[in-house]
């Protein structure tokens, strides 16, 4: 069982957190955006081997986050509240 | 000189000490050019270079693999066929590679062990009834054989399932496809590649490509560790490493790869002679021909590609195996692993051109790859030998994510990825 550290609850199970994307994938704004600039804010990810930003969230706590992490080691290597709902 | 399984040379190679066997495929340098280059040797890859050579006439063809063949999601999966899907575009290609596989054996001269003992998804609701009953009526009208259930039907082909009044789970029926079933899976991938082989491919393995030769905008070739090879048309079938290659070429995909576990315990005597699936607690189990129970259930919640898999799925695997066959409390457990998948919004794969022109994607399977294989290689090598779609693999094009016209298979045939 892995801990996974929430800013604001601190290390706790990881079956508490659940992944919710790439971090800094913006939703784009604006009347005028092109389907290939949905398309791909809505489905195409970076999924990269290695080193990875992510938004997780606690769901004990609801809180969203950024966790860096090493998708091949699953090794965690930074948590940052989001500030005002934008990674920081 | 022996490379074929007949009784006649089993019985020669018995009486010379074993020692003409030879291997089943050519292991070549790689040439510097090719008219196909198929990425990744796993069954997709190798039933690709099988049919570019057997339907296209298309010979010149090299199968890179980075490791061994058949080392990935072909040898780590649970080896079951079949094709109860919902929607007519799912049910046009799973169903191609459900028939390819029934002939497999014969076409290949392979034994791939297709054994159709036949596969029940279980409901444990009357609501869950009701959805069987609407799946039963679209895999029919679809062509494909289904039957519905009832708990008498079940308790007949999987008396050993827990009936208990206070099951946490109880049967109210289930659906029913009599030809699905299990295949030997490193079977598959060997009997492509012998078959490839003898028609001409190379297959090259320990070959790792490095990055994609790009000029004019097109994709030309592969830079890898055993050096530069060109060909004009370009196909990967890399499974849960399908975004690290399209990095490399310089574009995205609606992956995330996450690790599938699954595990077998140890051999007993035969007791359960078909597949069973439970989404209750959203795990299958079947018993190989050498009496191990297979054991499999849903992705791991974390997107990885560690090819270990975290605990508290295969904790929560094993007590829903539990709950569905208390008779299994004292088995051991052999062996348990994971293989990276290809998860795609829809639950669909993505066979088609990429948005680097020349490459060729067929990926995106997620958890249910191994049953496609006859078709996932069918229809990359029609595109790669053709640059076209056919009626099959178009539905399936990259280009869905855009248009909007998704398959969503985990709406329509409840699929778990």
């Amino acid at each position: 069982m892995q801990l996974f550290p929430c800013p604001f609850c601190g290390p706790r199970d990881e079956t508490e957190f659940h992944y919710g994307g790439d971090a800094g994938n913006a939703r784009p704004d604006g009347a005028d955006v092109p389907i290939e600039r949905w398309a791909n804010y809505l489905h195409m990810r970076g999924n990269p081997k290695g080193v990875a930003r992510e938004v997780w969230v606690h769901m004990n706590c609801s809180e969203f986050f950024v966790m860096e992490r090493d998708t091949v080691t699953h090794e965690v290597l930074s948590s940052t509240a989001l500030d005002g709902g934008h990674a920081q | 000189m022996t490379t074929r399984y007949s009784a006649l040379s089993l019985l020669k190679e018995g009486l010379a000490g074993q020692t003409g066997w030879k291997p089943a495929w050519r292991s070549p340098e790689p040439k510097p050019t090719y008219d196909a280059i198929v990425i990744g040797g796993g069954g997709h890859g190798l039933a690709t270079a099988y049919y570019l050579a057997k339907n296209h006439g298309i010979t010149r063809v090299a199968v890179l693999e980075k490791g061994w063949i058949g080392g990935g999601n072909t040898g780590r999966n649970t080896t079951v066929v079949r094709s109860n899907y919902y929607y007519p575009e799912s049910v046009a290609l799973y169903g191609l590679a459900h028939r390819l596989y029934e002939g497999l054996s014969k076409d290949l001269n392979y034994n791939v062990m297709l054994s159709q003992r036949g596969m029940v998804n279980l409901c444990h609701s009357v609501g869950e009834m009701e959805i069987g009953a609407r799946t039963v009526n679209a895999m029919q009208i679809n062509g494909i054989d289904a039957e519905l259930f009832s708990p008498e039907d079940v308790r007949r082909v999987a008396p050993i399932y827990n009936f208990s009044p206070n099951a946490r789970f109880p049967v109210f029926g289930g659906i029913w496809q009599g030809r699905a079933g299990t295949a030997r899976h490193d079977a598959v991938a060997w009997g492509y590649a012998r078959g490839a082989s003898r028609l001409g491919v190379d297959i090259i393995q320990n070959c790792e490509i490095t990055d994609f030769i790009i000029e004019g905008g097109r994709c030309r070739g592969v830079r890898t560790t055993r050096g530069d090879i060109r060909a004009e048309r370009i196909g990967m079938a890399v499974a849960g490493h399908s975004s690290v290659l399209a990095a490399k070429a310089g574009f995205r995909l609606p992956i995330n790869s996450y690790a599938l576990q699954a595990c077998v315990s140890e051999p007993v005597k035969p007791i359960l002679d078909t597949v069973v699936l439970s989404p209750g607690v959203g795990v299958y189990v079947s018993q190989s021909d050498k009496g191990e129970m297979v054991i499999g259930g849903a992705l791991d919640r974390v997107p990885s590609y560690g090819q270990r898999g975290n605990l508290p799925t295969l904790e929560g695997v094993v007590a829903g195996t539990l709950e569905m066959f208390p008779i299994f409390g004292q088995l051991k457990l052999m062996r348990q692993w994971a293989g990276i998948v290809d998860v795609v919004p829809d639950s669909s794969p993505i066979i088609g051109e990429s948005p680097l022109p020349g490459l060729f994607l067929n990926c995106g399977w997620g958890t249910g790859g191994f049953k496609a294989i006859p078709a996932g290689g069918t229809l990359l090598a029609n595109l790669l030998a053709t640059g076209r779609h056919n009626d099959i693999s178009r539905p399936f094009d990259l280009d869905r994510f855009a248009t909007g016209r998704l398959i969503d298979e985990a709406a329509g045939s409840g699929i778990a990825h």
